[in-house]
């Protein structure tokens, strides 16, 4: 919205004689050069289209839906797009914020601890597993495709086995009858009212993330060495940045993120199902594409998949919304994504052209 | 409204085309097909000359030369499928047949919105069957029918919650994962949206403060099946579970073992990959050759476990849950012993239709209880009958 309107105002000419890294851009120069932009344009885009395609989409409860949905993805875009600026992948997000809610769910449950404990082990693991990730990947210097893909059919087996093993269903028993579930309910799972319309509080979370992320990535020495592991690794190693440590904290941020999404699932819905989560890696990352993040590495931005999982979440509940036939929803949600994803490729070629 | 109006199809002129073998559909298309035909063909032709001789363009002679071919083969296509006509069977058999089950609203209340949401995956056979119930119902009842489905819970409930939003006069959902459903529901009933739940979720529906619940009880589906094993004296039996971690399978498998007198063990096979249902099912069936009875949990899984009993040289019994026009052949054939059958028709149209009938006239069906659309045992004897049904889509 704001990078559209200043790209008529930017012909201006840039002094070429000092050195440029001295140079003061203008606030205009500054946004069009954002990984984001794109995104930006394009979620405008598919929030126009809606806005006329379906009648109830700008009601205030239905953009609270669409929200909701779009933070579910976009707090787990977020470390996803951190990860991919490094370098890397992970495809076990997806199954992992199962896992998450699984492990919490039923170490309460098992050893009748208060649910915060659960929830705090829940988080312990999730880290672990983050460090077990980016430890494998920087040992064995395999591809974190490979990597990845081991845990994430890993965890898939664990999930289903142990839930199993433990509760003799598919699905965990619930918890909401035990002590410290509505207080966790209200940090997790809690809907705030403003104006009649319930909010869910995982836009908040998803907010903080984002807002977190960028403060790292554009004002810390940490966000200059991820951004240097994704550009050049040896390079970056060359000049002292502590690679394997930023690879290892990366891999961290996508299990606190996953702790968070697990958490949410579970104090919302009581009792989680073991099978769920798989395909949801392949979403995180679309987002984060989508929201400017290169699949090579070393560029791109946290707010950016907000945006991307923004257009995801508007795109899927729209489609509802405009009484579309669900048969071809996933044929519309793959050509809506790929027309902003185009744009978006579109709308920042033209900004770097004018830079 | 206008819908129904667009195809006055009555039952009489359905009847009509199958019973002179006529073909009235083919005037409309042929001319059309002529007109894309040379259109296509033209288009072919004409830029090939422009761009041809400029062969040092090599990009756009070869886009030239692709596009003539696509022209080529886009015109035999055609014309294959002008001439070629089959006489039997294809898409005008099935216009046939389809053409009595439409119509026109039967009733003149208002026009209605009722959304469906169900924890089907995409291209499911058997969700297929409940929506076309659940359609066909909608059309007598003058009711728009909206439909979605995911198969994750969380995603299921803001199907749900996107309905509550459009503000539908009813909601029809699927219990499979309920704890998910939860808020979603109460959230439709503090909307005042009458909903009835279907399928799964017999136990949860009257707490969730549904109207009804139409479905079949799995774990009584599963004990049927038990019975119905006794009654042919078989000894070992396979329960082949295609999804890992669907609790209604479980519940069939857990029916089943609690019946049957015999011993029954559990095969997890990936549905979404029938080669490996297959090569899972005879594998198991070379390692014991005494298994005498095979039970899979969907229609078209029977199928594939008769080509694994072949390739295993096993004389196992095939045995299945749910009905489709294969199974329906294979059972007169005897291929496979018997079915038990949902009828999920049934499911989706005493939804629509009982929805529409609290609207209209406030009436509640089942006492607060489930009301049950199966289990029924489906054998040789009943399945002349219901193939033609279920080749029709509607059992």
């Amino acid at each position: 919205m704001t990078a559209t309107a200043p790209a008529k105002k930017a012909p201006g000419e840039p002094d070429k004689t000092a050195d440029e890294r001295l140079l003061k851009t203008s606030l205009p120069r500054k946004l069009l050069g954002r990984p984001e932009l794109g995104a930006v344009v394009g979620a405008l885009a598919v929030f126009v289209f809606f806005s006329f395609a379906a009648d109830s989409f700008l009601q205030a409860s239905s953009l609270s839906t669409v929200l909701y949905a779009s933070s579910t993805i976009g707090i787990m875009a977020v470390p996803v797009a951190l990860l991919m600026i490094g370098g890397e992948f992970d495809l076990s997000a997806g199954v992992l914020v199962t896992s998450s809610a699984l492990i919490s769910s039923m170490f309460s449950y098992q050893m009748t601890a208060n649910v915060w404990v659960g929830v705090g082990v829940s988080l312990l693991t999730t880290l672990a597993i983050g460090v077990f990730n980016g430890f494998m990947l920087t040992r064995t210097k395999l591809p974190s495709f490979i990597i990845t893909l081991g845990t994430f059919l890993m965890l898939t087996g664990l999930n289903l086995g142990f839930t199993k093993l433990i509760s003799g269903t598919v699905s965990t028993k619930t918890i909401a009858d035990m002590e410290g579930f509505e207080s966790a309910k209200v940090l997790f799972a809690s809907q705030i009212t403003l104006g009649g319309v319930a909010f869910k509080v995982t836009i908040l979370w998803w907010i903080a993330l984002v807002a977190v992320a960028t403060w790292i990535l554009l004002r810390t020495r940490a966000g200059n060495w991820i951004f240097a592991v994704g550009g050049n690794m040896d390079a970056a190693r060359a000049v002292g940045v502590p690679v394997i440590k930023t690879k290892i904290g990366l891999y961290m941020g996508v299990g606190f993120a996953a702790w968070v999404s697990g958490q949410h699932l579970l104090f919302s819905f009581d009792a989680v199902q073991s099978g769920e989560g798989v395909g949801n890696e392949l979403i995180y990352i679309v987002a984060a594409v989508i929201g400017g993040s290169l699949i090579t590495g070393g560029y791109g931005s946290a707010i950016g998949s907000a945006f991307g999982a923004f257009i995801f979440g508007m795109t899927g509940k729209g489609i509802v919304y405009a009484e579309w036939n669900a048969d071809w929803y996933k044929f519309f949600l793959g050509a809506m994504l790929l027309l902003a994803t185009l744009l978006n490729h579109w709308v920042r070629k033209r900004a770097e052209a004018t830079k | 409204m206008t819908e129904d109006e667009g195809h006055p199809v009555t039952e009489d002129e359905g009847r009509s085309v199958t019973e002179d073998g006529r073909h009235p559909v083919t005037p409309l298309p042929a001319p059309l097909i002529g007109v894309t035909d040379t259109g296509a063909f033209g288009a072919g032709r004409r830029s090939a000359p422009r761009h041809h001789p400029a062969v040092q363009r090599e990009g756009h002679d070869f886009v030239a030369r692709v596009r003539t071919w696509a022209g080529i083969a886009l015109a035999a296509v055609l014309g294959i499928a002008l001439t070629g006509c089959s006489s039997t069977g294809g898409k005008r058999a099935e216009d046939a047949r389809k053409a009595q089950a439409q119509g026109r609203a039967a009733v003149d209340t208002p026009r209605w919105t009722i959304g469906m949401v169900t924890h089907s995956g995409d291209g499911d056979t058997f969700w297929d069957i409940v929506r076309k119930g659940a359609e066909q119902a909608a059309v007598k009842d003058n009711i728009n029918f909206l439909y979605a489905n995911h198969d994750e819970g969380k995603e299921q409930a803001q199907l749900v919650d996107s309905y509550i939003d459009k503000k539908v006069d009813g909601l029809i959902v699927t219990l499979a994962k309920p704890d998910a459903m939860k808020a979603a529901l109460a959230r439709a009933r503090k909307a005042g949206i009458p909903v009835i739940t279907v399928n799964s979720g017999s136990a949860e529906s009257k707490e969730f403060g549904a109207l009804a619940h139409i479905g079949q009880d799995e774990e009584i589906a599963g004990e049927a099946v038990g019975e119905e094993l006794n009654k042919r004296g078989r000894k070992k039996a396979l329960c082949v579970l295609h999804e890992q971690g669907n609790v209604g399978h479980e519940q069939r498998c857990a029916g089943a073992k609690k019946t049957f007198d015999g011993t029954m063990q559990n095969l997890y096979v990936d549905g979404t990959n029938m080669p490996d249902v297959q090569s899972g099912i005879s594998a198991k069936l070379q390692s014991d050759s005494a298994i005498d009875t095979v039970v899979t949990l969907g229609a078209p899984f029977a199928d594939t476990a008769v080509k694994a009993k072949e390739d295993a040289g096993s004389k196992a019994e095939i045995d299945t849950f749910d009905l489709n026009a294969k199974v329906a052949a294979g059972l007169k054939s005897r291929a496979l012993g018997f079915a038990v059958d949902q009828q999920p028709y049934l499911q989706g149209y005493e939804a629509v239709d009982l929805l529409w009938l609290y609207k209209f006239n406030a009436d509640v069906l089942g006492g607060g209880r489930p009301v049950l659309t199966g289990p029924e045992i489906v054998t040789e004897k009943d399945a002349g009958r219901l193939e033609e049904f279920a080749k029709r889509g509607t059992r």
